[in-house]
């Protein structure tokens, strides 16, 4: 489908533009491969529930015409495992920014993967809290200046991916702002595997995280993501001096677990069997 | 629940638990603690073979949004805790009663603050479950006293909840919640329960947070067809955001207006021989049981003595308290807290000449009859 008649078809008519993100920030190119992945789904949007946090990228599920929860910082995981649990007919999608999702909501994100919850989780780490002005974010990394480390961060970053997956996740994917169409591909994947699925977007927010790191520009940025970027399935026949500096992108976990959602459905068979009191 | 009447023996939160299914309760989480645990244990027996869900979650910030998820998906959704968990929970409580999301939250009150008592009874959390979470906001506080009550206001909340699309703070204490007394469950044919209104227009026509007279907008469930925006910024009628100082104050006063007019509906509270009282013991919870029999002996011993027991704390029944205030000629408000309640009820009565006199505990322990009786007897 050509992208207007996409934007028309799954964005919110009702909803004034322009969006609220600077020119050239990443939220845009995940909202853009969120809605092209609907539509290689075929979704019913009425069945669609995209839940935020609170953040830039918190602010994306308001332009996209489905059933949309803006909830608090950091907790949307919690809302979502409420809605899906509830009405385990409702496909469930959170977005999270990295501070939103592994900072004041860390203990929600691995408890979600432990729990094994059929949801999809997209997060966006762009190293920083960029809504509140550029301060350092737990993916922010060693060495790196931000608002409240304006002599260089000396705290270590996650590494999102590698978290969710010990955590227990069923299916992790990585991709980059750069990298677009491989995000739509990455979100049909997790979003069709039964379980806890993460997407993690590897994007830039020049505005706060560029302009104090020596790359003010997106087009930097996104540079930056191309040349340090490296699918999983070259990165197998590389040497471990090669991969030095670079991450891996592409399907990073896909098992199956049972879920949470299925396994309660056994749950309310067996209790009927027991009839005490 | 059983259509027949049944009489039972049991434990205070096991009516909570007994009251919260018999409202139509489908959906619990929640994070075990003391003295509430019993509520989370039996909701995790009896809703799964009942075809409903129960989850315990990671801590009291989640179990407060999974059950304000689990309601915007339909269900009816309880949670249970006391004072610690029941703080974690306050910015959550804030988003669902913004974003208008019927659900019941359960603080079995302990004594003192922080881990405080945990096994010791207290009325400390009164002005948190009013004002806990930051900013204006209406809240509907209701407190238990007996076995009986667990079970019966349990179901108002749940149909005020519905009925208003708003959380209701149930406070029970470790004493009403931990004693065991006989109840008479009423049959279910004999119990009123309320449901949200949904909307019946065609999806364009929706207004998800109309201004309308009643105040209450009819609420779509995810999944119905209606797709629309949430969200705990400060919305339009559209539910979107908006800092338009003009609808920014319609949206704060319909919120408030929703409750204040409706108040005398929610107001629920007893009388016991106040008509000619000289003196009106006002209390609450377990005090308010104490109070009944310090009364009771002080019209033995010929004082006219009276109590006025408040099962809704908020919206505070102001006029039913300035009754009171104007029949008698001293009021004593026990409570275990340093007067949280005593400072209400002055607010109300300021123009009244009638002496407040307050009696507080705040060592975990109860206020026993005596102690009342006392101060009954000095006034006299
Ligand atoms: C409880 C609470 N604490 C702090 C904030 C302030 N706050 C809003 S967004 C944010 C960080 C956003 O960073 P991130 O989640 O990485 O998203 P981004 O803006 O970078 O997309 C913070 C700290 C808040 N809204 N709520
Ligand atoms: S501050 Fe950063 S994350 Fe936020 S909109 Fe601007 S570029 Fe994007």
């Amino acid at each position: 489908m050509p992208y207007t008649e996409l934007i028309h078809k799954y964005l919110r008519h009702n909803k004034k533009f322009p969006h609220v993100w600077c020119p050239g920030c990443g939220n845009g190119i995940v909202l853009g491969a969120l809605i092209r992945a609907f539509d290689k789904m075929n979704f019913d949007m009425e069945k669609v529930v995209l839940v935020s946090g609170i953040g830039c990228s918190s602010r994306l599920p308001v332009y996209v015409d489905c059933n949309t929860l803006h909830t608090t910082h950091g907790r949307a995981l919690t809302f979502a495992t409420g809605i899906k649990f509830a009405k385990p007919e409702l496909n469930v999608i959170v977005i999270m920014g990295d501070g939103d999702a592994t900072a004041i909501g860390g203990n929600h994100l691995i408890h979600a993967a432990r729990r094994n919850i059929d949801l999809t989780a997209i997060i966006i780490n762009n190293n920083i809290y960029g809504m509140t002005g550029g301060q350092y974010s737990p993916t922010t990394p060693f060495g790196a200046k931000a608002a409240t480390s304006a002599y260089g961060n000396i705290e270590h970053p996650f590494n999102i991916s590698e978290l969710v997956a010990v955590a227990g996740a069923t299916y992790v994917g990585r991709s980059t702002a750069f990298h677009a169409k491989l995000i739509d591909k990455l979100i049909i994947q997790a979003v069709e595997k039964p379980g806890f699925g993460v997407v993690e977007v590897i994007t830039h927010c020049h505005t706060q995280y560029g302009r104090r790191n020596n790359t003010p520009t997106a087009v930097e940025m996104m540079k930056l993501q191309q040349e340090k970027a490296v699918l999983i399935e070259k990165a197998k026949k590389m040497s471990p001096d090669e991969l030095k500096g670079k991450f891996t992108i592409g399907t990073l976990v896909d098992r199956n677990l049972p879920n949470y959602c299925s396994e309660y459905s056994r749950i309310r068979r067996v209790a009927l069997t027991k009839t005490d009191k | 629940m059983d259509h027949k009447r049944q009489t039972l023996f049991i434990q205070g939160n096991e009516a909570i638990a007994r009251g919260a299914l018999a409202a139509g309760c489908n959906f619990f989480a929640g994070y075990p603690i003391t003295p509430a645990s019993e509520i989370t244990e039996i909701m995790s027996r009896e809703l799964p073979r009942r075809g409903g869900s129960f989850i315990q979650m990671e801590d009291e910030i989640a179990s407060m949004g999974a059950i304000t998820g689990a309601s915007l998906a339909g269900a009816k959704s309880l949670t249970a805790t006391s004072g610690p968990g029941f703080s974690l929970m306050q910015e959550n409580i804030g988003f669902a009663s913004v974003t208008e999301v019927p659900c019941v939250i359960v603080n079995v009150m302990r004594g003192g603050a922080s881990t405080g008592l945990p096994t010791n009874p207290g009325q400390g959390d009164v002005m948190q479950a009013r004002w806990g979470t930051h900013g204006d906001h209406p809240a509907i506080v209701l407190s238990t006293s007996s076995v009986s009550d667990c079970f019966s206001l349990t179901i108002k909340a749940f149909n005020f909840a519905e009925r208003f699309r708003t959380p209701v703070i149930l406070l029970s204490d470790e004493m009403v919640s931990h004693t065991r007394e006989k109840i008479i469950l009423p049959g279910k044919d004999e119990i009123e329960i309320l449901n949200r209104e949904k909307p019946s227009v065609p999806h364009e026509w929706y207004i998800p947070y109309e201004d309308t007279e009643d105040g209450v907008p009819a609420m779509a469930e995810f999944g119905d067809s209606y797709k629309y925006h949430i969200t705990g910024l400060t919305h339009d009628i559209n539910g979107f955001p908006t800092r338009n100082p003009k609808e920014v104050e319609a949206f704060v006063k319909r919120l408030f207006r929703k409750i204040s007019n409706h108040k005398e509906q929610i107001q629920i509270y007893e009388n016991f021989e106040t008509e000619d009282a000289d003196i009106i013991v006002i209390a609450y919870g377990s005090v308010a049981r104490s109070a009944l029999r310090a009364i009771k002996i002080a019209r033995k011993m010929g004082i006219k003595a009276g109590l006025l027991k408040l099962s809704t704390l908020f919206p505070f029944p102001k006029s039913e308290v300035q009754n009171a205030a104007s029949k008698a000629i001293k009021l004593i408000i026990p409570e275990m807290n340093t007067g949280q309640i005593s400072r209400e009820v002055k607010k109300a009565i300021s123009d009244c000449p009638v002496e407040v006199v307050k009696l507080n505990r705040i060592d975990g322990s109860l206020i026993t009859p005596k102690e009342i009786l006392k101060y009954i007897e000095e006034v006299d």
